[in-house]
């Protein structure tokens, strides 16, 4: 027999008090690399006034929660946060850290990996134990899947993005152990969160859109760009980018769809002048049906649609909403 | 004089990244001649740089690690205003993760000497872990704002910044030395000038190795590397799909009256 592994771990985060949506679906992933692996699943939250909170984690399938109730902790302090993880994670020792892709998850994981002297997977949109028991991240890359591996370092992380893994089916029943951690006194203090500000989102949220229109770097130009905003508002949907789109500065980071964006699964996506990269294309895998009009008939984004529309988009968008117009305009009338 | 240090890095060209294809049995990339550009987010870390350079007194060194040819893209951050590049190249840190890579620029920013705020852009077009910044920070014992989108206060030890959140931002106070990693909304880059291509002429790269770094060979490039690729696998559709043909007008036609019998409009 080997000797036990240590827990897979996933850092919960909480907003207002409120613990996202992500950090459940990584409690729930974690349960099968837990099983996979003979270990158990144990979560670090830490905040103010989170005394109640252990409980849905248990829920999602939790078997122990480290929980730092502070009012030092209510937001996100970087300095704080690591101290408390690293320090932990040298005790404990976890097999395995999650992360959500969030923004603070994207700051806080590397923190910590370099702590730990460890690799860290970004943005995986799937995670597997494999045949030697190593975690296998996977990515998509270059037109295939890679599975990234940390062989002989430990803990192996990994960020994962909302809606990559499902929400688990709480189960009330469950219960597990509270372990409080307090925050360290001696901490260097070099930086602090004075405040967290919370704007109205602009546009349609692109999580919840039943209709997602995407552009991509075929645009062309910011006028290219106003034509397939023009459909995304015909049709009512929200308006995703590629990561080029952003790069040109046409869209949005918070408009961007894929595997260091957003994930969606809308009813229907439609996308405009894009290759179908694979970074892009895991984003929207979801979706129900799914349309590409781009004008190089060898482009790659052809395999990965159920509707493909060969066409100059600039020619193509402004018929494509006629068409629709007159399909809207009969639905009043009847 | 307060010194500025930016981090870049080469990247195939995001406009053309989809010609590039990993080849399966050898699990190396195929970039089919796709040109290396300046990273875009780095663009924006280099302009910040310049920004306050114009304000105050400073000096900008900028740093890459990657392959000789890398070494056009120092020198058009050298051409955009910077006043001194450095080009890490070494056989031996090739194939390097976010980890190893954050390694060897900490230590190249060390060997450059005293420094008072380090840029980064978030992320590269390519890896696009945003990994580096934080890890860089973490290796130099410095503190780190990742995602920043406005300096608000840049006098003294102490800064201001708001870095980029969900719907929203943090506004953070950090004390100097310190790592910002930049995003789009920090500022516009300036473009390249003719003045600034010529003054750039006289610059000269330095060029550091592996014997200039003084590092271990275990701790960088794939070595160093805790992370690694394991396997590749080709990801198929399970779509099927129907190129829709006929004119224009045809076309649209059809489409609506597909997605309307599927349901979705």
């Amino acid at each position: 027999m080997g000797k036990s592994r240590g827990p897979v771990w996933v850092i919960a985060e909480q907003i207002d008090c409120r613990i996202l949506e992500v950090s459940f679906q990584l409690i729930g992933h974690g349960r099968k690399l837990a099983a996979a692996l003979d270990t158990t699943v144990e979560a670090i939250l830490l905040g103010h006034k989170m005394e109640e909170h252990p409980r849905q984690l248990f829920a999602a399938g939790g078997d122990r929660v480290y929980l730092g109730n502070d009012p030092e902790l209510a937001v996100y302090q970087p300095e704080i946060y690591t101290e408390i993880i690293e320090k932990l994670a040298k005790e404990r020792q976890p097999e395995i850290i999650l992360v959500g892709s969030t923004a603070m998850g994207r700051e806080l994981a590397p923190l910590i990996a370099a702590r730990l002297d460890t690799g860290l997977t970004a943005h995986c949109i799937d995670l597997v134990i494999d045949g030697n028991k190593v975690l296998e991240s996977r990515i998509p890359a270059y037109g295939g899947l890679l599975s990234i591996i940390c062989p002989d370092r430990r803990p192996q992380m990994a960020t994962i993005a909302t809606g990559v893994f499902p929400n688990p089916e709480p189960d009330e029943s469950r219960t597990g152990e509270i372990i409080p951690i307090e925050v360290p006194k001696k901490i260097p203090r070099r930086i602090q969160t004075l405040e967290v500000v919370r704007e109205e989102p602009e546009g349609m949220d692109l999580e919840s859109a039943t209709i997602v229109v995407a552009g991509g770097a075929g645009a062309g130009d910011p006028a290219g760009w106003r034509k397939i905003a023009g459909l995304a508002e015909v049709l009512n949907a929200a308006l995703g980018a590629t990561r080029p789109a952003v790069d040109e500065g046409w869209a949005a980071l918070e408009t961007m769809i894929g595997q260091s964006g957003k994930m969606v699964s809308p009813e229907l996506y439609i996308g405009v002048g894009l290759s179908g990269e694979l970074q892009h294309m895991v984003g929207i895998s979801g979706a129900k049906i799914m349309v590409a009009i781009n004008n190089d008939a060898k482009s790659p984004v052809f395999e990965q649609v159920d509707y493909g529309i060969v066409d100059d988009y600039r020619e193509f968008v402004p018929v494509f909403i006629e068409k629709i117009k007159e399909y809207q305009g009969k639905l009043k009338t009847c | 004089m307060f010194k500025i240090v930016v981090c870049v890095k080469a990247v195939p060209d995001p406009k053309e990244a989809c010609n590039i294809k990993i080849d399966p049995a050898t699990k190396t990339l195929m970039r089919c001649d796709v040109p290396m550009v300046l990273n875009p987010l780095d663009k924006y870390a280099l302009e910040a740089a310049l920004q306050f350079k114009a304000e105050f007194d400073a000096h900008i060194s900028v740093l890459s690690m990657g392959p000789p040819e890398a070494g056009n893209i120092v020198k058009e951050c050298l051409a955009l205003g910077a006043d001194r590049g450095f080009l890490l190249s070494d056989r031996a840190f090739a194939g390097a993760d976010a980890f190893a890579t954050a390694y060897t620029l900490a230590k190249g920013i060390e060997k450059n000497g005293p420094y008072d705020v380090v840029f980064c852009g978030m992320a590269s077009s390519d890896g696009s872990t945003e990994w580096v910044g934080p890890e860089i920070a973490t290796f130099l014992k410095i503190p780190v704002v990742t995602r920043i989108k406005e300096i608000v206060e840049y006098n003294g030890q102490w800064w201001t910044v708001k870095a980029e959140l969900e719907n929203g931002y943090r506004l953070v106070r950090v004390q100097i030395p310190a790592v910002f990693t930049v995003t789009r909304e920090l500022n516009t880059p300036r473009r390249l000038s003719f003045s600034g291509i010529i003054k750039a002429r006289k610059k000269e790269i330095t060029r550091w190795g592996i014997q200039e770094l003084g590092v271990p060979e275990e701790s960088v490039g794939l070595k160093g590397s805790p992370s690694m690729v394991s396997t590749i696998a080709s990801m198929d559709s399970r779509r099927k799909v129907e190129i829709l043909e006929g004119k224009r007008e045809e076309k649209a036609e059809q489409l609506v009256q597909r997605l309307v019998n599927a349901g979705v409009i």
